[in-house]
């Protein structure tokens, strides 16, 4: 059996149902024990605009998406002339055969620079401006078009099932494309309607009626075309897996790691985790009452930041989500959750930036803003997810540090990761473990101080509420009841004391949750966050061509494990820095804290997250010497 | 039955300005504490930052001295994770009506059981006396290099209008007064507002303490001063929406901004709107969550041996492919 592995892209209007078509697209390979690798791109807009779902379907583990596009389909003019330049020479395109005479002129969401580079590409090739023109295109380089008139379709739904308002359900335009392609890709239809009753699970009417439609269609394609030269087919299932979006691993990672308070302000793309909080706000507890999760929406991050700090002085797990602007207004609390050693963890789920940026789009553009956000020295934890399955673990860790460290911990997640859709392993709520460092249940005198000296400079921690556990906050300089001191003494020894659990932080993290060796080669990447997909993707398709390359993840950025990172490096000839921004954050610490600098720098700061595809192409010039020092990737539309 | 004064005290030396309005407050605090007999661990005081800001260091309970004009957000947060604490919380007018505008608007729509004072001087005093939210127009105190170009917010009606469900106001210097007005602030259920004229003597030589007895005010009958301020309970004003009608309400709140317009002449103290049939946050909480109350997050139990509790399988298992 050849293997499997290809790339199914749908598009279309924002809110027109991409994403469920997606879904079901989705679960149909996923029950057929197919791995799963999906992501959306849209743009900031509730209606109209273009967004599209890619799905890479393999039967092996992938993590990431590729270069390129198997089979298209597409039910408006945008997703064509969009993507069809995209679609393999041996790919295809489904498409809604009423859409071949419009222009390009005719697209209004179709902006001047995407427009400008498509006509001059057709002009180039003497094609008119046209849908007509991009799929003769196609079709010279050997794509397959099937041109299905859905709306045909409809109309014959509608007098099927006798029910005329069908004839006007353009949502279900994509159930339909998403049949026929299931239908040319060759799965069986069982496991479409399925997957078609599991997207509108709530809604038993609709599902009712998308099935239909969806039988129909796949029906249809299979009875007018002959099998398309990629197909997938059913291996055997694993059990042990899920079909999971990066915002639920981290919301998941919550509610088992204790997390029992969460305050957010809503912004893209951090909210969906907290909306997915609030929709399990009641849980099951073992041998125990039902518990529950107070979200909080507040008026805006610094109140979520400000409820959060005081939810977690009563000894409460509580956390906010947010990304890099809401981050921002964050910075002046941050400081008062150093100096004051409340265990807080904030989820950063990275946008681009500056500013508004790019604000429905990837980025890694906020590490030296996690590491470098607040005034004043103060000591703070930032810890990078490197994809799904490590959201969830990570986020239990992430409490722990906080706890076992008494200061606020940054949790580095990203719009790559968020809006991803994997199928992984099973998270297994069992490998989580709880500490809560020193934290206190009971005070039995008075003499209780909140920061008494202490070798590690970690004092015991009271909360409020518990008898003869009374203390002071302050923003200001505290002496050790937290009452205010500009004392010089007493300065140097809480600066001490704070700066000092730093190295406690990195002496007591394991080796292995600072940086994960994943091979180590006289090439060698390293790089933080969701890169590790591409990354580990790109140094497979490398290995099979020969060559040989290491990789080194970081996960702890601050305090920085020099010396780890040192030691993983030792033998390592040539360091390639691979990061989603412009700057090469990482690169400058690197450069800051290692003895020597990084050879090659790879990033892509164009808002779409790399490819394992061209992330390949990239190494493979600088092992080959045809390199520059910085390449700068750009795929993706 | 009361607790002993001195419990509430703490030995921090208090460097307010001598003749300072705010040392009548933090009495009033520790008076009122005292003599709800509440707990000193079940207590905690937060507050936000300048003069009033440093209220949480002479109370010997829980004190959270929190950032400038975010004490509102500190404190909700404690007190939705920990719903058995009695919290109040402490600041400026330039903290809780500049600075943290926003959030006092939105506390007002949660209404979480909880109380809130403004320490009312309309300068900010820790920065050298600048013109506050509540200076009024036109009127130059004396570090101002000119006169206030500002009109100044009103925040008995900004605090009705923004949903508070216990509004009132009490004068520094009255602590009896303001004592029992912190009493039924602190015994409301709901977010009570407690606007708390305090002259400061060191920047507002305006509105000071002679100014407010109406030492310049001499009627020309008696020979004596007319006070400004006199006491709502004492004109048979009658506070309280009584019943779920919308008749009531609008009568109770249209007497409430009607009074909290006088100025000048006039001050009116005591307590201008109560409304107790507005539910509190944490009720609307227990609403959907029935056993918040006796399970509140502070109190969950979330791990055992050192090994997570919560189970997660049913999603999971709706996520199963």
């Amino acid at each position: 059996m050849t293997s499997i592995d290809l790339t199914w892209v749908i598009g279309g209007p924002q809110g027109g149902g991409v994403e469920s078509a997606a879904n079901i697209f989705a679960g149909a390979c996923a029950g057929c024990g197919l791995q799963i690798f999906g992501k959306r791109e849209y743009y900031s807009n509730i209606k109209g605009e273009h967004s599209y779902f890619g799905v890479r379907v393999s039967d092996k583990p992938i993590r990431s998406n590729v270069t390129g596009i198997t089979m298209l389909a597409a039910f408006d003019a945008e997703t064509i002339f969009r993507h069809a330049d995209d679609v393999y020479n041996d790919g295809a395109i489904v498409y809604e055969a009423d859409l071949e005479q419009i222009k390009s002129d005719e697209v209004p969401t179709l902006d001047k620079p995407f427009k400008d580079r498509l006509e001059k590409r057709l002009s180039s090739k003497n094609k008119p401006f046209t849908i007509k023109g991009v799929l003769e295109e196609a079709k010279e380089r050997g794509v397959i078009l099937y041109p299905v008139s859905f709306k045909t379709i409809l109309s014959t739904l509608a007098d099927e099932m006798k029910n005329p308002a069908i004839r006007g359900m353009f949502r279900m335009l994509n159930v339909l494309s998403v049949s026929v392609s299931i239908g040319l890709l060759g799965l069986p239809p069982d496991t479409l309607l399925r997957s078609v009753d599991g997207v509108f699970s709530s809604k038993p009417k609709i599902a009712e009626m998308n099935k239909h439609a969806a039988n129909y269609a796949y029906n249809f394609a299979t009875a007018k075309y002959q099998k398309f030269k990629h197909q997938l087919s059913q291996i055997p299932k694993n059990q042990d897996t899920i079909l999971v979006q990066g915002f639920q691993s981290t919301g998941l990672g919550k509610m088992a790691a204790g997390c029992r308070f969460q305050s957010y302000y809503p912004i893209t793309p951090a909210s969906d985790e907290s909306v997915f909080l609030e929709s399990h706000e009641t849980f099951d507890v073992e041998n125990n009452r039902p518990g529950s999760n107070i979200i909080v929406q507040t008026e805006d991050e610094i109140s979520a930041i400000g409820m959060l700090i005081g939810a977690a002085l009563t000894g409460t797990r509580a956390a906010t989500s947010t990304s890099g602007p809401g981050f921002s207004l964050m910075a002046e609390a941050l400081g008062w959750a150093g100096i004051n050693e409340v265990p807080i963890v904030v989820t950063l789920y990275q946008r681009s930036g500056p500013s508004t940026g790019l604000p429905t789009r990837h980025g890694q553009d906020d590490l030296l803003s996690a590491i470098y956000a607040g005034h004043g020295d103060f000591p703070r934890i930032v810890y990078a997810s490197g994809d799904i399955e490590e959201g969830f673990y990570d986020t239990a860790k992430c409490f722990n540090f906080a706890e076992t460290f008494q200061m606020p911990v940054i949790h580095m997640m990203d719009k790559f990761i968020a809006s991803t859709v994997a199928s992984v392993k099973r998270f297994d709520p069992k490998k989580i473990t709880i500490e809560r460092g020193k934290l206190l249940e009971k005070i039995s005198d008075g003499d209780y101080k909140r920061f008494t000296p202490s070798p590690d400079g970690i004092s015991p921690r009271s909360r409020l509420g518990l008898e003869n556990g009374i203390f002071w906050n302050t923003g200001d300089e505290s002496d050790i009841e937290g009452h205010i001191s500009e004392d010089p003494e007493n300065r140097i020894y809480k600066m001490d004391k704070r700066a000092k659990k730093l190295e406690v932080a990195l002496d007591t993290i394991p080796k292995d949750d600072q940086a994960v060796n994943h091979g180590i080669s006289d090439f060698c990447v390293i790089s933080w966050g969701s890169t590790k997909g591409p990354i580990l993707d790109a140094i497979e398709m490398l290995r099979k061509d020969n060559y040989n390359v290491g990789f080194v993840q970081v996960k702890l950025l601050q305090p920085f494990p020099t010396n780890h990172v040192k030691s993983l490096l030792q033998g390592v000839k040539t360091i390639i820095d691979v990061e989603a921004n412009h700057s090469a954050q990482l690169g400058k610490l690197l450069n800051e804290n290692l003895d020597r600098k990084v050879d090659y720098y790879i990033v892509k700061y164009t808002g779409r997250a790399m490819t394992c595809s061209e992330l390949y192409e990239s190494i493979k010039k600088i092992i080959d010497g045809k390199a520059d020092k910085r390449q700068v990737l750009s795929y993706g539309v | 039955m009361a607790s002993n004064l001195s419990d509430y005290k703490t030995e921090v030396h208090n460097d307010w300005c001598p003749g300072c309005g705010d040392f009548g407050i933090v009495s009033a605090i520790q008076m009122a504490l005292a003599e709800m007999a509440i707990p000193r661990h079940k207590a905690a005081i937060f507050s936000g930052v300048g003069c009033s800001g440093k209220t949480s260091h002479y109370v010997n309970v829980y004190g959270v001295h929190t950032l400038h004009g975010r004490v509102l957000t500190f404190a909700q947060g404690a007190k939705l994770a920990n719903p058995e604490m009695t919290i109040v919380a402490a600041g400026g007018d330039g903290d809780g009506l500049g600075i943290g505008a926003g959030h006092f608007v939105a506390a007002g729509r949660r209404n979480v059981d909880m109380t809130y004072l403004i320490f009312n001087n309309a300068v900010y005093g820790l920065t050298k006396g600048q013109a506050s939210p509540t200076l009024k127009l036109g009127l130059k105190t004396k570090s101002l290099p000119e006169p206030n170009v500002n009109q100044s917010v009103n925040p008995i009606a900004l605090a009705i209008a923004s949903g508070f469900t216990f509004v009132a106001r009490g004068y520094a210097y009255d602590v009896r007064q303001l004592k029992d007005l912190i009493i039924a602030a602190v015994k409301h259920k709901g977010l009570s507002f407690l606007d708390v004229l305090q002259p400061c003597p060191t920047y507002n030589d305006i509105n000071t303490r002679d100014w407010f007895a109406g030492m310049d005010h001499i009627d020309e009958i008696t020979k004596k001063p007319r006070p400004r301020i006199y006491k709502l309970e004492d004109t048979g004003y009658d506070p309280v929406v009584h019943i779920d009608s919308p008749d009531e309400e609008n009568a109770k709140l249209t007497q409430a901004l009607i009074k909290s317009n006088e100025w000048d002449d006039k001050i009116p103290t005591g307590i201008f709107y109560k409304n107790e049939i507005i539910a509190p946050y944490d009720e609307r909480i227990a609403d959907r969550i029935p056993n918040y109350l006796e399970n509140p997050p502070a109190y969950q139990e979330i791990s055992s041996n050192g090994k997570s509790i919560t189970n997660i399988s049913k999603i999971l298992d709706s996520l199963q492919v």
